[in-house]
């Protein structure tokens, strides 16, 4: 082994030995929340994100449209670039899958005649669903068109705030992980003064006498970033127990996926690149000092 | 080996510790510094591994000029001098033979090879039977032998002690300093500062003696 090779490695061992555990838990701790945050933010996303995948329009026509109208409008609706589907509703089906709703076949039986009128549901092509339901709305024998789209937008623009939230939240948290480990290095070289004052007059380079500390930072960020993990997946696998009860009242199997591998390793290695930005902002400002 | 040429050190306080001081100390001498008590002995030795730097003038050790040295070059002229301090600066968190050790750590001497210059360094200062123990548990005397031990652990031309029997009682003093002349003995060039003229003179050697920031 070579002796750059052997001074890293005794540098490691001296860091795992003087780690702070504790302050490993608190950095996991703080991790654990906007990393909390954002996993919760992409499971109800790939929700919002189903939903809001297929934007529906439905272009109802007067009652009084007869079907060869329908058919022309149709063939108008199949035309236009900016829709990708067209289904035909019927008015005879639509009060069929009326009547399959409770209750709804007395109500229907009151009213003597069907009321509903012929219906289109169109899956658009374009994101300008505004535009293009008030140009439907202009088509002869049209009497009213609804985009489902704004409670879309507004499950969108409301994930928007949660994920703007979750970064503020990272960042400020990020900024207290670089603080914990500025601090948690300074006291370790206060305690360790004496050994590094010698080793200077010894002959140690900066790199040695600096070496230790900067796998320390290192060090508590990863294990940080683990017990963040660590953390949120408990907190999921909590959650879920009751997510699953929730859901399947709704008959969906809707869970909270944990974080894919890539994003885990984003954070851990996030985390240990903050710790060594503590590290080195600690040790630039006190090693000098002592040295 | 170590030569000084009208070196002056002012402290930024302004108190002049060396007034232009000329000597030259050759390979394989051993040499005893001399003179009362802020006489400027402390401050001429710490000039030797650029602790210090001179105001002015020039300090010459093994052909580099120490005063000009740059900082990342200063741990190198260090490894080849070896310091004795009045105060040892041992740690006590861990045991002598890791005390000794530690120079040879910073250097990246193999382990193997490092675990044995450490044996034969103790061996030399008659701490053998001790490496196990921790500094505390050891004599004054026997300390400021471990202070020696890891001093030439690394095989240093130079070997630098201020006031290394200070603390010591007659006995420890005198073998202290038969260390001294011992390593002198194969070779390694050594400079002292001493107050203690009776034992000095003993050893008739070359003495150097400071007053008022010169040498008389």
């Amino acid at each position: 082994m070579s002796a750059w090779l052997r001074q890293h490695r005794d540098a490691l061992a001296q860091a795992l030995r003087r780690i702070g555990w504790l302050n490993a838990l608190v950095i996991g701790v703080a991790l654990a929340l906007p990393a909390g945050g954002y996993t919760l933010l992409e499971g109800l996303k790939g929700v919002a994100g189903r939903l809001a995948l297929e934007p529906q329009i439905s272009v109802f026509l007067r009652p009084e449209a007869k079907r060869a109208e329908a058919d022309a409008l149709g063939a108008t609706l199949r035309k236009d670039p900016r829709v990708a589907h067209v289904r035909f509703v019927p008015r005879e089906q639509a009060l069929k899958e009326l009547q399959a709703v409770q209750g709804m076949p007395e109500v229907i039986a009151a009213l003597g005649s069907n009321p509903l009128p012929d219906a289109f549901v169109i899956t658009p092509r374009t994101d300008q669903l505004e535009k293009l339901s008030s140009d439907l709305g202009k088509l002869p024998g049209v009497a009213d068109v609804q985009a489902d789209a704004a409670w879309a937008k507004r499950l969108a623009a409301l994930a928007g705030v949660g994920r703007l939230a979750v970064g503020l939240l990272a960042a400020l948290l990020a900024l207290g992980l670089v603080a914990v480990t500025f601090n948690t290095i300074r006291l370790q070289i206060l305690t360790q003064r004496e050994e590094i004052e010698v080793s200077a007059l010894l002959g140690a380079t900066d790199a040695f006498v600096r070496r230790p500390f900067y796998y320390m930072g290192l060090l508590q960020g990863v294990l940080g970033g683990m017990l963040a993990l660590a953390i949120v997946g408990g907190g999921l696998w909590a959650l879920n127990r009751e997510v699953r009860v929730l859901a399947e009242s709704y008959g969906s199997a809707f869970r909270f996926a944990y974080l894919p591998a890539a994003d885990a390793a984003a954070i851990v290695l996030f985390a240990a690149a903050l710790g060594w930005l503590g590290a080195h902002l600690s040790v630039s400002r006190h090693l000098r000092a002592a040295g | 080996m170590v030569s000084f040429s009208a070196v002056a050190k002012r402290y930024p306080g302004g108190q002049e510790a060396l007034r232009g001081v000329s000597f030259n100390i050759d390979a394989g001498e051993l040499v005893f510094l001399t003179g009362r008590s802020g006489a400027g002995k402390s401050t001429l030795l710490k000039l030797i591994p650029a602790i210090e730097r001179p105001t002015s003038g020039s300090v010459i050790v093994n052909g580099q000029n120490v005063g000009a040295l740059k900082r990342p070059a200063v741990p190198y002229l260090r490894r080849n001098v070896g310091l004795v301090f009045q105060d040892q600066k041992l740690l006590y968190d861990r045991s002598a033979y890791d005390n000794v050790m530690l120079p040879l750590q910073l250097s990246g001497q193999p382990p193997k090879e490092a675990a044995r210059r450490v044996r034969a360094a103790l061996d030399k200062v008659g701490l053998a039977g001790r490496e196990r123990a921790n500094p505390v548990e050891l004599s004054g005397g026997e300390q400021q032998r471990l202070a020696i031990a890891r001093a030439v652990v690394n095989r240093p031309a130079i070997l630098v002690a201020d006031e290394p029997t200070a603390n010591l009682d007659a006995e420890s003093a005198a073998r202290v300093l038969e260390i001294f002349v011992s390593f002198n003995q194969v070779g390694v060039t050594v400079i002292i500062a001493s107050h203690d003229q009776s034992l000095i003179s003993r050893f008739g050697k070359r003495v150097l003696h400071l007053e008022n920031g010169v040498v008389a």
